[in-house]
Formats: structure tokens, sequence, C-alpha cells
């Protein structure tokens, strides 16, 4: 009797039970592994512990002492160096796009083959820029020596570091914001470009009033792998400086690292203070992606 | 199509472009062929400073196996393979369910359910690190390919699901309406009908999240210690303290280490494409 009492309550509702089933697994991983621990380092940033032994509750003390830790600002500044500079990757890969965007022969080898970089790990390209950027026998010391100068210590000297990783790092994302806009520019509607050159449109003003426009998904997609690439930015530092010399070229992501997990000490405590901060930089850029993709669904 | 095909243009433009291409193609792939080059060096060249010239000798599948023998290499790739595939398997397989129930059904919860899991799929790896960490020791999850198989392919959910809900929202909404009427049952919907037409997805996603988590350093350093488990994105790093200055060996287990990518970039680059593009701009 119960189980056809229960049976016939199932059919009746199978519209609404159906996706909590379907969402089940995916939604038991994901809180497990994505939503949980969020809300668990924040707890942890309230806490002195290196991991292994008691919790030690201390309020807002690591956070104090962060705002009062120049490491921290020094990462800060360096985040946001990333976050301007990588910005470049967006209109470089536009410009790439539209210098391969023909249809000669061979062109599909060669965008496919522009595209590389991507497809290979971080930190293959970070150890490859390493050993570029080398002054004894790297290229930098070939092309100085060739002009008669001494070459600069890129990956050793506080000034540069961090733009010498990050130009390591434009490798690669360069090739994937062209990808992004090669895809796009094929959907440009033609019409409309016939109609830009019937009044007179060209070169500069077509793609800045007729192209571009157009072009808005793939700059949006562009803008968003991009801002969360440079504020995810780990592998290549860790490659490349671990973050020296003497912490200049670390960012909160690595400083985070640093802090919780590596021979500097096992603080954890600290650490996910850190990482709290780092999250709630992103989540302004995420509300934001997510308010124009809400707003995009409504009207879709 | 813009800019003006080439065909349009005067002939010494078209010359001039034909010539620009492969030019450029090679300066963009300079720091590959450089690293090519000198995986194929023998130690002397390295020592003697000849890192740009021509080769002293050819050494290619000299240095490939020396890397092989002096190094743990093999285990490395075994594990890179032991932890990429299940991930894959396992993360599309969740993400078509949860794309289908967000696509199909229309509750409340839908959209912001949606919205968490992409934005989960944009947090600072850092904010996880600790508990994650934490759970995977406690679980006796910690330096094992199992541990980092059920975080990737819980991670790497987020994205999938995102994609697959685009995806399935796009797929002629009268088809599961239809089968319905003819009294088809919820999953029978999603197996018979869903499935096959998202097949196209399955293969965009399967060849992305390989090269995502082929590719993840980040969670190898933070859940792996000793040689186990370590797949070879920290296995290079760690050759890379192990083969001090000898650059050819170090080059030589780098592309290596980029090669299954770099296979499945080629072999399937139209999925691989879509997927990056997450099918938004087709």
């Amino acid at each position: 009797m119960q189980t056809k009492h229960s049976n016939g309550w199932l059919r009746a509702n199978r519209q609404k039970i159906a996706p909590w089933v379907f969402l089940a697994p995916a939604m038991l991983f994901f809180t497990v592994y994505v939503i949980a621990p969020i809300f668990q380092s924040m707890w942890y940033s309230f806490y002195a512990w290196d991991g292994i032994g008691e919790k030690e509750w201390i309020g807002w003390g690591n956070y104090i002492e962060l705002f009062d830790d120049d490491r921290f600002y020094v990462s800060l500044k360096n985040n946001v160096i990333w976050l301007l500079l990588y910005m470049l990757a967006v209109p470089a890969g536009l410009f790439v796009a539209l210098f391969l965007n023909q249809n000669v022969w061979g062109m599909r080898f060669y965008k496919s083959m522009f595209f590389f970089p991507f497809v290979i790990s971080q930190v293959v390209v970070g150890l490859i820029f390493t050993w570029f950027y080398n002054p004894n026998f790297g290229i930098v010391a070939v092309v100085w020596e060739f002009f008669g100068a001494t070459p600069p210590s890129i990956l050793g000297d506080e000034r540069f570091v961090t733009y010498g990783i990050i130009f390591a790092g434009l490798w690669p994302q360069v090739a994937y914001c062209m990808i992004l806009y090669l895809t796009g520019l094929n959907n440009v509607s033609t019409d409309q470009i016939e109609a830009g050159r019937l009044d007179g449109a060209r070169g500069w003003r077509m793609l800045r009033y007729v192209i571009l426009p157009q072009l808005w998904p793939a700059t949006f997609l562009a803008i968003v792998v991009t801002v969360i690439g440079a504020l995810r930015s780990f592998d290549m530092i860790a490659i490349m400086t671990q973050g020296g010399p003497y912490g200049s070229s670390n960012v909160l992501s690595y400083f985070m690292f640093e802090q919780a997990l590596s021979e500097y000490g096992f603080r954890m405590g600290y650490g996910s203070s850190i990482s709290v901060i780092l999250f709630l930089i992103m989540m302004v850029f995420i509300c934001y992606f997510l308010w124009v993709m809400y707003q995009e669904d409504r009207r879709g | 199509m813009f800019p003006t095909p080439i065909e349009k243009r005067s002939q010494s433009r078209r010359i001039a472009y034909r010539i620009c291409v492969p030019v450029a193609l090679f300066v963009w792939l300079l720091p590959l062929l450089a690293i090519f080059m000198t995986s194929t060096r023998s130690a002397a060249d390295i020592n003697t400073g000849n890192m740009f010239g021509w080769p002293e000798e050819f050494l290619l599948i000299e240095n490939y196996i020396a890397v092989f023998q002096q190094s743990k290499a093999a285990t490395y790739f075994l594990n890179s393979i032991k932890i990429t595939v299940p991930t894959v398997i396992i993360s599309v397989a969740l993400a078509c369910l949860a794309g289908y129930a967000l696509a199909i059904y229309r509750f409340r919860a839908a959209l912001p359910l949606f919205f968490i899991f992409v934005a989960g799929n944009f947090v600072p790896f850092q904010i996880l690190m600790v508990p994650v960490r934490d759970l995977s020791v406690q679980t006796g999850l910690y330096d094992t390919v199992a541990g980092l198989v059920l975080f990737h392919a819980a991670f790497q959910t987020g994205f999938c699901t995102l994609f697959m809900r685009n995806f399935i929202k796009a797929l002629p909404f009268d088809l599961i309406e239809s089968a319905r009427i003819e009294g088809v049952g919820e999953f029978k919907i999603f197996w018979y009908v869903v499935l096959p037409l998202v097949r196209p997805a399955i293969a965009a996603l399967s060849v992305l999240i390989f090269t995502f988590v082929w590719n993840d350093f980040f969670w190898a350093t933070v859940l792996t210690q000793g040689e186990v488990s370590k797949p070879i994105t920290a296995g290079v790093r760690a050759l890379n303290g192990q083969f001090v200055s000898q650059w050819h060996l170090v080059s030589a287990a780098s592309l290596m280490a980029a090669i299954p990518p770099v296979v499945m970039f080629f072999l399937m680059q139209r999925h691989f494409i879509a997927g990056l593009t997450l099918g938004a701009v087709k």
C-alpha cells in the first residue's frame, strides 16, 4: 500500500522531482569540492593554524597582520600590473586575427599553428622563457651582446621581473584571444560590411563602427578569460621566479601558496586570509560577468 | 569579409602578404623551435654555449630515451593519463545530467544554480586549497591519483555544466515536448532524445577538459608529494631540478609533456575551438 501511494505521488510530481535527480550528482561533487571549501577558507582565516595541530581563534588577527604586511602590498600591486598589462592580449589577439583572416591556400594551417602556444602547459612556457631570459646563454644575451650591450638579468632584477613574466604569459593568452576573434570574424554579417562599404566606410572606421560592435560576444569572452587568467596567474611565477627576487614578483595567488604551503611555513590561517582577499577581488569581476550574462540570457 | 580579401588587392600586396605570414609564424613560434632544437643537441653543445647555432650532432631520439632512463618521466606520464581520462569521463557525465536539468526544466532554482556553477568555475584556486588539501589528507586521498581525479572532476563540472546547459537550451524544445506527450519517461528522454544530440558538445568538452587537466600544475603541486601520483607537469618541474643545466634533457621532457594536448588539438581542432568559444560564438 505504502509503495503504491508514494509511486502515485512520484508520478504526479515527476516534472518537479526529475531536475533534482539529474542535478544531484553534480551538486554533490560541486558542493564538497568547491562551494563548501570557500566557506571553510573564510572560517579558517580567523584562526592561527599550522595545518596539523590545534586551531586557535584569533578573530581579525590575520587580516590585521595582512594589512600591515609589505609583502601583501607588493603582491597586490603586481596583481594590478598583471591585470592591466594582461589586457593587452585582447587588442593583440584582435590584431593577429585580422592579420590572419584571409581565405588564401594554407591559411587553416597557419591559424592553428598560431594557436599552438595556448595548448602547451604554462609550466613549459615558463621554462622556455626562463631559459630565454638567462643573461648568460639565453636569447636575451645573444641579442644584447649583438648590439654590444651587457644583457640585463630580467628575472633577477626587481624592476623587470614582473614584466618579464607577464610578457611570457601574454604569449599563450594572445593566442587564445586570437582564436576567439577568428571565430567571431567568421560570423560577421557580410551584408553589413557591404552596406558599410557603400557608405564609404573603410579600414579603421569600418572596424570601429561596423565590425567591432558585431564582435562584442568575442570581446566579452576575451575580457572574461583574460581577467580571470591574470588574477589566477600562478604556474608561471612558480616556475620562473617563485615570487623572487625578494618577493618582488609575488602576486596574491603565489603569496598565499608560499605562506600556507611551502618551506616558508605552514600558516594555513594566514594563507586563508590572503585567499579570501583574492576571492573578494575576483568576485567583483565575477559578479559583473554574471550580471552581463544574466542580461543576455533574459533577452535571448 | 573583413579585412578586404587579399585576392582583391594588388599583386604586390598579395606577394607581400604571402611572405609576411610565414615570417610572422616563424617569429611567433621561435620559442618552440628553439626548445625543439635544444632537445636534439648533445651535452657538449650545451657546455660550449652553442645554444642557438646549428647543433653539432642530432641526438633527438637519444635525448628522449635518456629522459626516460634517467628519470621517472614514464611514471609521471602514466600518472597524467590516469588522472586525465577518468576526470574527463566523470565531469562530462555529471555535466550532461546537470546541464539537461538546468536547460529543460522550468523551476525557480534553475538560474541561480546555473550561476553558482558558472561562478564556481571562476573562483581562485587558492580559496579552495587549504580545505581541499585537508579533506584529501583526512580521507586518505592525499598523494593519490584518485584524490586528484575527484577534485578535478568536481571543479571542471562547473565549466562543463555551463557549456552543456547552453548547448541543450539551443536544441529544439519541441522534440522533448512531443516525447513527453507520447508518455516517454524523463530519463528515457534524456538518454534517447537528448544524449545523441549533444554528441558534438561531449566531444568539445572532452578535448578541452583533457587539455585543462593535463596542463594543471597547481593542484598537482598541492595534492601530491612523491612520485607515486605526480603528473607530468609537476614532474617536469622536478626534472628541471634534477637535470640542472642539462637543458637538452629538460627541453626534451618539456616537449614530451606538451605532446598529448597538442595531438588532441590537431585531431579535434573544430571541437576544441567550439569548446573554447563556449559554443556562443560559432
